[in-house]
C-alpha cells in the first residue's frame, strides 16, 4: 500500500545501513573578532571512526557543531554523502549528536527521551516501541527506561544519552568529549564500549577529545587541532611516527625537542647543543630553523662509543616497566625512558652517563 | 588545658548567644504571627457567647448566598487573573529570554512597573481609559459603534489585577526561561524538532516550574485583596466580605473569622497544589560543558510581530500609570477621551495637606524593611550555619506569612490587642507600630528569601578562614558575612520596603486616625470621592516616584556593592 510507504521516512534505512562520508571544505568561522576556524578541510571516510583531537579552545566543539549545524561557518561547505548540507539547519540534517553534558531533558523518563527523535519522525507507535526498545538494549539499559535522567549514574545517563542519538539512525554521529563528565575507570570501560558499538553499527563517527589516550585507543584516523587549525590528520601509529610538526609531535607523548645548530658538512654533519655535539645520521634532510625531535624511549644509555654523547643524571622517576631519567646535556634536559626488567639496577642522579640517539628515531621539524 | 576548657566555654557562650537570638524571634514571631492567625481561626470555630467548639459557623457561612457567591466569585476572579496575567506575561517573557531581542532589559524593567503601584489605584486609572465611559470605549463608539464592557463587574477585578500581578509571572518564568541550557534545545533540534513543537515538548516543560510559581503567587495575591473590588464597588468577593463584616457588624461577629479562615484555607491550598505540582521537577539544566543561554536571531517578520507584541501589552500594562499621570494633572475628566483641562492645583492640594501620608509610610515601611532584614539574615544564618534546634521552625513560620491574607492579619491584630491596654487606657491595636509591624510580618517571606540568596553565595570556606584567624562566631559574622551579603540585605530591605509602601490590605483595619496614616490608605480615602480623584492620582503618581526612586537607588547600591566583590562580571 502506497500510504504505508510514504509513512516510512526516506531517510529511515534498515539494519544494513550504508555509512556516508563527511567532507568539511575550506571553512573560516568568526565570532566576532574571535577567528576560530581557519580555512578547515577534513575528510572523513565512511563507517570510520574518526577523532579531532587538540587542547581546550582549539575549535572541536565549534567544528563538530558547524557539522550539525549549530554553528554558520563565515565561508566553506560540509558535505555529508556527498550532499551539501551547509543550508540545512539542524533539525533536517539527520547528523545524530552527543552533547559532552548529555543534555537529556529532566521533564522525560529515558524511554521518553529516548523516543523523542522518533517522534518527531512521525513514525508509527509500534515501530517507535520496538525502536526504543532495540536502542535501549543495544546500551544495557533496558531495565532502567522508566528512570528519570536524574535518578541515573553519570555512565548511565552517558549511554542513555547515546542510545537517544542512534535510536534515529542518525547518517553520522558526533560525540562530543563524551566520556569528559565520567571518572577515569568508567572512562576505559565506556570508550570500549562506544568503539565495540560503533563497529556494530557501522556509522561514521567523530570524536571530540583532548586526550590523546581516548583517541590513539578507540580511533581509526585523527585529526589534530590547534588554534584552528588541522596541524595533521593520520592514523595514531601515523601521528606518532611522523609527526608533521612540533605541535603534533609534543602533543602525542611525551618528545625530547631541542634546539641546536647543525655544524660541519656532508657525513660529518653534527647537532650542537652547547659542548655537546650530536652526530647527524647521513642522508637525513633537515630544513632550515629545524629542531632536533625524538622520543624518550629511542635514547639508550649505553657504554661510551661512537655517536654517543655524555651527560649528567639530574633526575629519576621509577615507573614501573621502566624508568624515565632527566639528564643533563649540554644546557638542555633530556628525557631518557629506559626499560626495567627484573635485577636491573638503576643508575643514580649525579651519575655521568653517556647515552645515544638511534639514528631512524631522530626527526627534524620546524614549528 | 586550660585552652581548651576556654574553647569549650566560648563553644557555649556562642550557643547561648545563637539561642537567645533565636529565642527572641521565635517569640517574636509566636506573637504577632501565630497569635493573631491562631485566634482567627480559633474564634471561627467557637460558639459566640458561650466559646464552645464548633462548626455551626462554617454552616452558617456554607447557607449563606451571598458568601457562597462570593467565594465562587473570588475563585473565578483569581483564576481568570492568572489566564490573562499568562497571557500578558508568556510573550513577553519568552520574546525576550529566548530571542536576540534589542531592549529585552528595558522591557523586563517596565513588566515591573505595575507592582510598584498599588492595583486599586489601577483600577480608578483603569475605569477612565476602559471604563463604560472611558476614553478606549467612547472612541469604539465613536468610530464603531460599539462599546466593550472591559471594566464591568468581575471582569473590571480581572483585568486590573492581571496587569497589576502579571509580572510575578513575568519575573518567574523568564527566570526558568534563563536557566534552561542551550543543549537541552539542540538536542532536540538534532532529533528532528524545531519551531513551536520545539517551545511545546521541551522549552515549556521545563520552564513550568518557574510559570507554576509564578501563578500560584497570583491566585493568592489576587483571591486575597481587598481594595481593588471594593473601588470597583464590587463587594460580593470574599476578601470585601471579611473586611465589610468586621467593619459594619463588628469584631465580636464570628462571620468575619469564618471568612478569615476561608481566605487562609485556600492561600495554603494554592501553594500547597503548586508545590505538590512543582515537587521533583527542579530543572537546573545549566551543566558541565553546556553552552550557557540560546538566543535565537528572528527573521524580519518574526521581529516585527515580536515588537507589535510587546507594544500592545506594554502599552496595556502601563495604562493605568499613564491614566493615572493624566489625571493627577486633569481638571475634570468624565465622558471625553482626555482631561478638559491641566492643572497643578492637585499637587499643590496635595503637599499641603497630605504630606503626612507620606511621612508616615517613608517611616512605616522603613521601619518595617529594617525588620525584615535583621530577622531575615539571622533566620537565614541560623538555618544555612549552624545546627541550632528548632530554627527549620523559624523558617517555616517567617515563610508562612505568605499564606496569611492582609485582611485576616488584619483581623487578628484587633482582636488579639484590642483588649491589651497600654498605661495610658489606650488599646495596643490602635498604635501605628502595629501597623509597622503588620507590614513587617507581610513582607518577612520576600526579605527572607533575599537573604538566603545571598548567603547561600558565600563560601563557608570564607567564614572558616575568618575563624581560623582567631575571630570568633559572632565577630565572623559582623565582619565576614554581613558585609558579603549586603547586596542581598539591601535587595531584601527593597523588597520589603516598595511593597511595603503600597501594602493596603492590613493597614486598612488596624489605620486608627488619618495622622497615622500611611499613603496608600491616604489613597484609598482620597479614591473613594470622585472629587478626591484628582489630588489622589496627585498622591498616587509621588507614591510611585517613591518607590521607583528607591528601588533604582538599591539597584545602583547592589551593582556597586558586587562590583566592589568582583561578583558581577
Ligand atoms: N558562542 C561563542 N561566542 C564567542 N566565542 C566562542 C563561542 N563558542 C566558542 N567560542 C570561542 O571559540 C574558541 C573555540 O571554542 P571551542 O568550544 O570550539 O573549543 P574546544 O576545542 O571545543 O575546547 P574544549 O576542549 O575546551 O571544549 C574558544 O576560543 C572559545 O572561547
Ligand atoms: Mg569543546
Amino acid at each position: 500500500m502506497p500510504e504505508i510507504v510514504q509513512n516510512e521516512p526516506v531517510r529511515v534505512r534498515g539494519d544494513a545501513l550504508q555509512p556516508l562520508g563527511v567532507r568539511v571544505e575550506n571553512v573560516d568561522l568568526s565570532y566576532g573578532a574571535n577567528h576560530v576556524l581557519k580555512d578547515v578541510t577534513l575528510d572523513v571516510a565512511p563507517g570510520e571512526f574518526f577523532a579531532f583531537l587538540g587542547p581546550s579552545g582549539c575549535g572541536k566543539t565549534t567544528l563538530l557543531r558547524l557539522i550539525a549545524g549549530f554553528n554558520q561557518a563565515d565561508r566553506g561547505r560540509v558535505l555529508v554523502g556527498g550532499e551539501d548540507v551547509s543550508r540545512l539547519p539542524p533539525w533536517k540534517r539527520d547528523v545524530g549528536m552527543v552533547f559532552q553534558s548529555y543534555a537529556l531533558w529532566p521533564h522525560m523518563t529515558v524511554w521518553r527521551n529516548v523516543a523523542f527523535g522518533l517522534e518527531e519522525r512521525r513514525l508509527p507507535r509500534a515501530q517507535i516501541k520496538q525502536r526504543v526498545a532495540e536502542a535501549l538494549e543495544l546500551v544495557g539499559l533496558s531495565h532502567l527506561a522508566d528512570r528519570r535522567p536524574s535518578q541515573l549514574s553519570g555512565g548511565q545517563q552517558q549511554r542513555v544519552a547515546v542510545a537517544r542519538t542512534v535510536a534515529i539512525r542518525p547518517k553520522v554521529l558526533l560525540l562530543d568529549e563524551p566520556l569528559s563528565n565520567l571518572d577515569a575507570k568508567l572512562r576505559v570501560q565506556v570508550r570500549r564500549e562506544l568503539r565495540d558499538l560503533q563497529q556494530r553499527l557501522g556509522i561514521t563517527t567523530i570524536f571530540v577529545t583532548h586526550d590523546q589516550e581516548e583517541a590513539n585507543t578507540i580511533c581509526d584516523r585523527i585529526a589534530v587541532m590547534n588554534e584552528g587549525k588541522i596541524q595533521q590528520v593520520g592514523t595514531p601509529l601515523e601521528l606518532y611516527q611522523r609527526p608533521a610538526n612540533l605541535f603534533v609531535a609534543s602533543f602525542l607523548g611525551a618528545a625530547n625537542i631541542l634546539s641546536g645548530e647543525v655544524v660541519g658538512a656532508g657525513s660529518d654533519r653534527a647537532f650542537r647543543l652547547g659542548e655537546v655535539f650530536l652526530p647527524i645520521p647521513p642522508g637525513a634532510t633537515i630544513p632550515p630553523g629545524a629542531k632536533l625531535v625524538f622520543r624518550p624511549q629511542d635514547v639508550q644509555i649505553t657504554g661510551k662509543g661512537s655517536g654517543a654523547f655524555s651527560g649528567t643524571i639530574v633526575h629519576r622517576e621509577f615507573l614501573g616497566a621502566m624508568t624515565r631519567y632527566g639528564v643533563r646535556v649540554g644546557g638542555t634536559e633530556i628525557l631518557i625512558d629506559a626499560p626495567f626488567h627484573a635485577g636491573d639496577r638503576l643508575h643514580e642522579v649525579g651519575q655521568e652517563v653517556a647515552a645515544m640517539v638511534a639514528p631512524e628515531a631522530m626527526l627534524w621539524l620546524a614549528s | 588545658m586550660a585552652l581548651a576548657l576556654l574553647r569549650r566555654e566560648g563553644v557555649v557562650a556562642v550557643g547561648a548567644g545563637q539561642a537567645a537570638a533565636a529565642a527572641a524571634i521565635a517569640l517574636f514571631l509566636l506573637l504577632f504571627l501565630i497569635t493573631p492567625v491562631a485566634t482567627v481561626i480559633y474564634v471561627a470555630f467557637t460558639e459566640k457567647g458561650s466559646g464552645a467548639f464548633t462548626f455551626v459557623n462554617f454552616y452558617d457561612f456554607a447557607r449563606t448566598d451571598l458568601f457562597v457567591r462570593s467565594f465562587w466569585n473570588s475563585v473565578y476572579v483569581s483564576a481568570m487573573a492568572v489566564v490573562l496575567a499568562s497571557v500578558f506575561a508568556l510573550p513577553l517573557a519568552t520574546i525576550t529570554t529566548r530571542f536576540e531581542f534589542r531592549g529585552a532589559l528595558l522591557i523586563q524593567t517596565l513588566g515591573f512597573v505595575p507592582l510598584i503601584m498599588p492595583p486599586f489605584v489601577g483600577a480608578v486609572a483603569m475605569q477612565l481609559l476602559f471604563g463604560r465611559n472611558g476614553t478606549v470605549n467612547l472612541l469604539l463608539d465613536d468610530w464603531f459603534g460599539l462599546k466593550i464592557p472591559f471594566m464591568e463587574g468581575l471582569n473590571g477585578v480581572v483585568f486590573v489585577q492581571a496587569i497589576h500581578y502579571f509580572p510575578f509571572i513575568l519575573v518567574n518564568l523568564s527566570a526558568s526561561l534563563r536557566n534552561i541550557d542551550r543543549s537541552m534545545e539542540e538536542a532536540a533540534q538534532n532529533l528532528g524538532c524545531s519551531g513551536f513543537r520545539l517551545f511545546r515538548r521541551v522549552v515549556f516543560p521545563l520552564a513550568l516550574p518557574g510559570y507554576l510559581a509564578g501563578a500560584s503567587l497570583v491566585f493568592v495575591k489576587v483571591f486575597d485583596d481587598l481594595a481593588t473590588p471594593l473601588l470597583l464597588n464590587v463587594k460580593d468577593m470574599l476578601a470585601p466580605q471579611a473586611y465589610l463584616r468586621v467593619t459594619s457588624i463588628g469584631i465580636a461577629d464570628p462571620m468575619g473569622y469564618v471568612i478569615a479562615t476561608v481566605l487562609i484555607a485556600v492561600s495554603i491550598l494554592a501553594m500547597w497544589a503548586s508545590a505538590a505540582a512543582m515537587r521533583g521537577k527542579d530543572y537546573s539544566t545549566a551543566q558541565r560543558g553546556g553552552g550557557g543561554l540560546s538566543q535565537r536571531r528572528m527573521r524580519r517578520w518574526e521581529s516585527a510581530l515580536a515588537y507589535f507584541v510587546v507594544f500592545l501589552i506594554l502599552g496595556l500594562v502601563l495604562a493605568p500609570h499613564l491614566g493615572l499621570l493624566l489625571l493627577s494633572f486633569a481638571t475634570i475628566w468624565s465622558y471625553s477621551p482626555l482631561p478638559d483641562g491641566f492643572t497643578l492645583a492637585h499637587y499643590t492640594r496635595v503637599f499641603g495637606e497630605s504630606f503626612v501620608y507620606i511621612k508616615n509610610t517613608v517611616l512605616y515601611a522603613s521601619l518595617a524593611g529594617l525588620i525584615d532584614v535583621v530577622l531575615g539574615t539571622a533566620i537565614a544564618y541560623f538555618v544555612l550555619r549552624t545546627k541550632l534546634v528548632g530554627r527549620e521552625w523559624l523558617d517555616w513560620a517567617a515563610s508562612a506569612a505568605l499564606a496569611v491574607p492582609g485582611v485576616v492579619l488584619g483581623i487578628g491584630y484587633l482582636r488579639t490587642f484590642y483588649g491589651v491596654q497600654l498605661p495610658g487606657g489606650q488599646p495596643l491595636a490602635t498604635l501605628w507600630i502595629m501597623i509597622v509591624i503588620a507590614l513587617a510580618i507581610r513582607r518577612l517571606p520576600y526579605a527572607l528569601r533575599a537573604c538566603y540568596a545571598a548567603l547561600q553565595q558565600i563560601s563557608v570556606s570564607l567564614e572558616e578562614a575568618a575563624e581560623n584567624l582567631g575571630a570568633t562566631k559572632a565577630r565572623t559574622v559582623r565582619r565576614v558575612v554581613v558585609p558579603l551579603m549586603t547586596g542581598g540585605i539591601l535587595a531584601g530591605f527593597i523588597s520589603s520596603f516598595s511593597t511595603a509602601a503600597v501594602e493596603l490590605s492590613a493597614t486598612l483595619m488596624l489605620v486608627q486616625s488619618s495622622s497615622d496614616a500611611p499613603l496608600a490608605y491616604g489613597l484609598y480615602i482620597f479614591m473613594q470621592s470622585p472629587a478626591g480623584r484628582g489630588p489622589g492620582a496627585a498622591l498616587g503618581v509621588i507614591a510611585v516616584m517613591l518607590v521607583a526612586a528607591c528601588a533604582f537607588l538599591t539597584h545602583l547600591v547592589v551593582e556597586r556593592s558586587q562590583g566592589a566583590q568582583g561578583l558581577s562580571s
